[in-house]
């Protein structure tokens, strides 16, 4: 750990926006407020445009394999494992979402179907490529919570 | 909503092969997590469903022929084929499929109709194991599976040590794994009847194997199945006929005990 972070630290002071690196908080390093997480995990706001499509990509949040997103209407295929998320910022605060989408296993039900997208609280034998790694960068998560607090005033 | 599901329950519909009406929704045994069992018919659309309930159009039908053949042809250095000892399968195989796996006294584990083959391959006619999902095996097994048609699947959890591969297989299917974090039963009980991206979730019954895709176009055996459920979680995949997938076919098995064999099913 200690030679990692070392480099890491040799790396940054190189690194032409050593702020924004330093700023990014590790999955192990979140601190949950309760049910919230009220700092962002970048230090960079997120790009709404950026979040819409991790939600829609398969490989990414794959959100609407369980969720109905209207406005996404345009990306097919929705899926009903889980509540629509159509005015879902009508029910939650950015950083009640933060919190959600990080781990909803933390935030809304310890049972939840809802896969973690910022944790290394995952299932037995993951994937030997994708062990240690979370399903979505810090950045993307910000990005998705971006997204979503425009999900306003449901009809 | 406009850009959901259609409809989410299983569909109301009779399922008759060759004039023979299969039980496709039947009471739940003692213990079960439902009242009622479904077939995966029962959440497939109309096409789909009209493709399995017609032998002419079933393609699956088309490996049920390639299986009669691979029974009648000589292999081995013991110059016998599976109809020298067994005759017409017809007779010989009805209703055996309907009861895998079997616990099988010599190896102390449970067996399921693939590895049944192999032991007769290797102990009564000199010839070699298939490998996995070889075409062979497929074939054969959805021939003797076949020969089942209709009959309602029962497996004996009173033999040898049935009983306790079951709490295996049932340990394992409530078990998270990957880096989704998902169990068998958060998509075949938690959310059954619900669409995941494109898909009905049926209950994940096991009496349609080995079942037609058009996906594919070919014939997906169980373990294929299984494996390609538990890498969609992003976990390593276990073997074939490992101990891990045998615990889990004697588990899902009798969690669908009471539907018709419908092999070969077709689905999307
Ligand atoms: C495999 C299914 C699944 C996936 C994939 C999934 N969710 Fe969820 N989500 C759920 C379920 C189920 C709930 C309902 C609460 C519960 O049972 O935990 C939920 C609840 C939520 C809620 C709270 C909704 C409300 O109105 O209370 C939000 C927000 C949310 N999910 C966002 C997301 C985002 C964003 C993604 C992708 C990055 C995502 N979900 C991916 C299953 C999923
Ligand atoms: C030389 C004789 C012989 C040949 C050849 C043979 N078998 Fe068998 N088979 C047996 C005997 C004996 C049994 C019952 C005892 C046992 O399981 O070992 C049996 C059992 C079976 C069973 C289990 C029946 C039940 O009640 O569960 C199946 C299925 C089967 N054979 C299929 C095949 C197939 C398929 C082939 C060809 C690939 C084949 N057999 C070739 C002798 C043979
Ligand atoms: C992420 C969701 C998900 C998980 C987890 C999952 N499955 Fe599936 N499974 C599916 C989908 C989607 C299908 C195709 C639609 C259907 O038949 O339900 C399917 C189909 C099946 C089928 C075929 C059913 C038929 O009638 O053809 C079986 C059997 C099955 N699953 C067993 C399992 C087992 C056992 C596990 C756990 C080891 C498991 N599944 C885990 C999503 C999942």
């Amino acid at each position: 750990m200690k030679l990692v972070a070392a480099c890491l630290a040799a790396a940054t002071a190189l690194a032409p926006f050593p702020m924004a690196v330093a700023a990014e908080i590790a999955p192990a390093d979140v601190k949950y407020d309760g049910a919230t997480i009220t700092t962002s995990l970048t230090g960079t706001p997120g790009n709404p445009e950026e979040g819409a499509k991790v939600l829609a990509n398969r490989s990414l949040g794959n959100c609407l394999a369980c969720h109905v997103v209207t406005p996404l209407a345009k990306e097919q295929f929705h899926g009903d494992v889980a509540p629509s998320l159509d005015g879902v910022a009508d029910r939650w605060s950015a950083e009640q979402l933060r919190g959600i989408v990080v781990n909803a296993k933390h935030s809304l039900n310890p049972d939840s179907v809802m896969p973690g997208f910022y944790t290394l609280e995952v299932g037995i034998n993951v994937r030997k490529d994708l062990v240690g790694k979370t399903i979505l960068t810090a950045q993307q998560v910000e990005d998705v919570v971006a997204y979503l607090v425009t999900l306003k005033d449901a009809k | 909503g406009s850009v959901g599901a259609a409809f989410a329950d299983p569909v109301d519909d009779k399922l008759v092969i060759d004039g023979k009406e299969m039980i496709t929704r039947t009471k739940a045994p003692e213990g079960h997590p439902f009242d009622e069992v479904y077939s995966g018919w029962l959440f497939r659309e109309a096409e789909t469903r009209a493709t399995e309930a017609d032998s002419f159009a079933n393609p699956g039908m088309l490996t049920v022929e390639r299986g009669e053949e691979i029974w009648n042809t000589i292999d081995g250095t013991a110059g016998k084929s599976c109809a020298s000892c067994h005759g017409d399968a017809s007779v010989s195989m009805k209703d055996i499929g309907a009861n895998y796996p079997k616990w099988d006294a010599t190896a102390k584990k449970p067996i399921n109709v693939e590895l049944q083959i192999d032991k007769c391959r290797t102990e009564k006619m000199g010839a070699e194991a298939y490998k996995f999902d070889a075409e062979e095996q497929k074939s054969l097994t959805t021939y003797i599976k076949h020969q089942s048609l209709g009959t309602p699947v029962a497996i004996d959890l009173g033999a040898g040590e049935m009983q306790s591969w079951w709490e295996k297989g049932k340990t394992l299917y409530y078990t998270r794994t990957g880096q989704l974090n998902l169990s068998c039963a958060n998509c075949h009980e938690n959310s059954m009847g619900k669409f995941i991206r494109a898909d009905h979730l049926s209950q994940g019954q096991v009496n349609g194997f080995p079942t037609y895709r058009f996906n594919t176009g070919g014939m997906v055996s169980l373990h294929n199945r299984f494996r390609g459920c538990i890498r969609d979680t992003r976990a390593e995949m276990p073997k074939a006929f490992s101990d891990e997938l045998m615990a889990l076919e004697v588990y899902v098995t009798w969690r669908g005990l009471g539907l018709s064999v419908e092999t070969p099913a077709v689905r999307q």
